[in-house]
């Protein structure tokens, strides 16, 4: 508001200096505003990822610079049972725990969008799982699968007496994979949940009272209202959720590093296998390159989801 | 006086008809409502208290569940986190982890704030495609980027060194915060920018005088987001920082807590808890911000 009491004597002040005037001149401004940004994502982002597929045709090592190779990474990857096995496993992990993310999330995102007491403080502490690094919940869940110390085997051996031995979690390849997985959707659970709420809460309720006037039951006021209303949001999380999933490293890194015998390397982790500690770069930028096929995938996938959602807006506009 | 003292009794009265179909729906609620949300937050919440109760519980309980009850502690130490004080480089890696989670933050802070004001209001042609531009490089992966980043890294000499993470971070820090900042900008009225122009204010002062107080809130989810992302990450750092002393604080715990056969679990879940502390902390102070930014990003 001050503004407008300063501007009268301003005009009477000679012009401001070349600099002012050169920071108000538009389009200086506007590439100086976006010049760090822009410069930052070049550098760090849009030519390592150019890098990324040059490297992946070329037989580089650490320390030594590779020649072009053509496909040969590509047609080496082809005939490596391992890295079958790791597309096997990415895919596998991704699905599942995509799947028990979201139909428990979608669940506590329900749950939650009821009216009860601490409801905040609830939602706050339904986040924790997604604040916290990662890498330590990972450790907290290797010591939960310890093969001696499980404090799952203990429930169910020494107080329910359910089963007679210890689960070995990690020890054999079904186990550990399925372990990870329900690691990596305790993890996602929050996230998802969250999204969801904060699309659940943008369903008018005149919705929901029409269709009980109209005598819908729950299961069709969700399956035909919520459900529909929410296709737009669940395609964009969904999306990301499948991006992060597919391309997820820490989780396996951090409690099995892709053992027992390779079985669960998900393609990141063998990227850094083959690419960081084996010093391969150009094989591991191969295996990382191969994940790019997925991932435009689950890009189009949220594109059509956009799509939808703006047909939907084009609708619903009241 | 009567009156007042009438008046609740009624109401119980009236309240007494339909009480039967009240504890109904009460009970209908409990099993409906209340007993899955409390397996949520028990099976959410289980990995932390677990990670606590380990990191207080001395060796000879930790392996006997026999004798003691594993869910308590009989005989609480702290030699654990003593251990980790002052026998290991822990005070280093929360050091460095803050130092990078710092840099890194307010470097993307600066460059999103002026990105997205650029995007949003300087409005130039084809400024929706940058925006779309910084908005897919938020879904290209570190998993994708880190091998060639890692030369990247070594050509500029930086292999090795903490300024290197906090020049990475914003890869994924930028686009995220753009967008979030993107979305204030949108809310605030463009007419009290057009005043200011009229009113011969510079853009830079309108930037600095109106616009950035009115997005205080979105800077502040922006920020906070952007530490928690950085305190977290582990692929690149893992990758670029090769001596103990400079490593953060989730690498360090994998690669150098986790020595020999004999896991010291009792350390590692310390270490854990210490490293977690400060973002849940951090995520306690400002919760709602966290619950609109991440809402407020992907509604976007």
């Amino acid at each position: 508001m001050s503004v407008t009491t300063l501007s009268s004597p301003a005009l009477a002040q000679p012009q401001p200096s070349w600099l002012v005037r050169l920071f108000d001149y538009k389009p200086f401004l506007i590439v100086m505003c976006l010049a760090p940004a822009i410069g930052l994502l070049a550098v760090f982002l849009t030519y390592p990822l150019g890098l990324g597929i040059w490297l992946a045709f070329t037989d580089t090592t650490i320390g030594r610079k590779g020649v072009f190779v053509g496909l040969e990474n590509f047609q080496y990857l082809l005939t490596d049972p391992l890295w079958w096995n790791a597309v096997f496993y990415s895919i596998v992990y991704t699905g599942i725990a995509t799947f028990g993310k979201f139909a428990l999330g979608f669940w506590l995102a329900l749950l939650l969008n009821n009216h009860f007491p601490f409801k905040s403080l609830l939602r706050a502490i339904v986040l924790l799982p997604w604040i916290v690094p990662t890498v330590l919940s990972a450790l907290a869940f290797w010591w939960i699968y310890d093969p001696q110390f499980s404090i799952i085997s203990y429930l169910l051996v020494d107080v329910l007496h359910w089963r007679s031995s210890n689960i070995d979690f990690l020890g054999s390849p079904w186990p550990a994979r399925f372990s990870l997985i329900a690691a990596n959707i305790w993890r996602g659970i929050p996230f998802v949940a969250i999204s969801l709420l904060a699309g659940l809460q943008t369903i008018s309720p005149s919705l929901y009272e029409a269709a009980m006037l109209d005598g819908a039951s729950a299961w069709q006021r969700f399956r035909y209202i919520t459900f529909p209303m929410m296709m737009p949001i669940l395609a964009i999380v969904m999306t990301f959720s499948i991006i992060f999933t597919f391309t997820d490293f820490q989780l396996v890194y951090a409690i099995t590093r892709g053992g027992p015998v390779n079985s669960t390397h998900l393609l990141a982790t063998l990227a850094f296998q083959r690419g960081i500690a084996g010093g391969e770069l150009g094989e591991g930028a191969a295996i990382a390159v191969s994940m790019i096929p997925f991932l435009v995938f689950a890009t189009l996938f949220s594109y059509f989801g956009l799509a939808r959602r703006k047909w939907q807006q084009g609708e619903a506009n009241d | 006086m009567t009156d007042t003292l009438a008046q609740p009794a009624a109401v119980a009265d009236a309240k007494a008809a339909p009480d039967t179909m009240a504890w109904d729906s009460g009970l209908r609620r409990l099993m409906m409502i209340y007993l899955p949300l409390g397996c949520f937050v028990l099976i959410l919440l289980f990995p932390f208290y677990w990670m606590a109760i380990t990191s207080f519980k001395p060796n000879a309980e930790l392996m006997n569940f026999k004798e003691h009850n594993p869910f308590w502690i009989s005989s609480p130490t702290l030699a654990h986190i003593k251990h980790l004080l002052f026998d290991t480089a822990y005070p280093r890696w929360l050091w460095t982890t803050m130092l990078v989670a710092i840099g890194s933050t307010t470097l993307s802070l600066l460059a999103s704030t002026l990105a997205a004001y650029a995007i949003e209001r300087l409005r130039f042609r084809g400024s929706p495609y940058v925006g779309l531009g910084i908005y897919l490089a938020y879904l290209v992966p570190p998993s994708i980027l880190f091998i060639p980043l890692a030369t990247v890294v070594v050509q500029f000499g930086l292999f090795d060194s903490p300024l290197a993470l906090i020049l990475v971070y914003p890869t994924f820090l930028v686009p995220f915060c753009t967008w979030l900042l993107i979305g204030y900008f949108k809310s605030i009225p463009y007419e009290l920018e057009e005043c200011a122009l009229v009113d011969g204010a510079t853009r830079l002062q309108i930037l600095r005088r109106i616009t950035l107080p009115l997005a205080v809130p979105g800077l502040i989810s922006a920020g906070i987001f952007s530490f928690t992302l950085s305190w977290n990450e582990f692929i690149y750092a893992l990758a670029f920082i090769q001596s103990g002393a400079n490593k953060t604080v989730p690498v360090a715990i994998l690669t150098e807590l986790v020595t020999g056969d004999v896991y010291q679990w009792g350390a590692l879940m310390a270490g854990s808890l210490l490293g977690s502390l400060p973002v849940a902390i951090f995520y306690s102070l400002f919760v709602d911000y966290y619950v609109s930014s991440l809402t407020g990003a992907v509604k976007e």
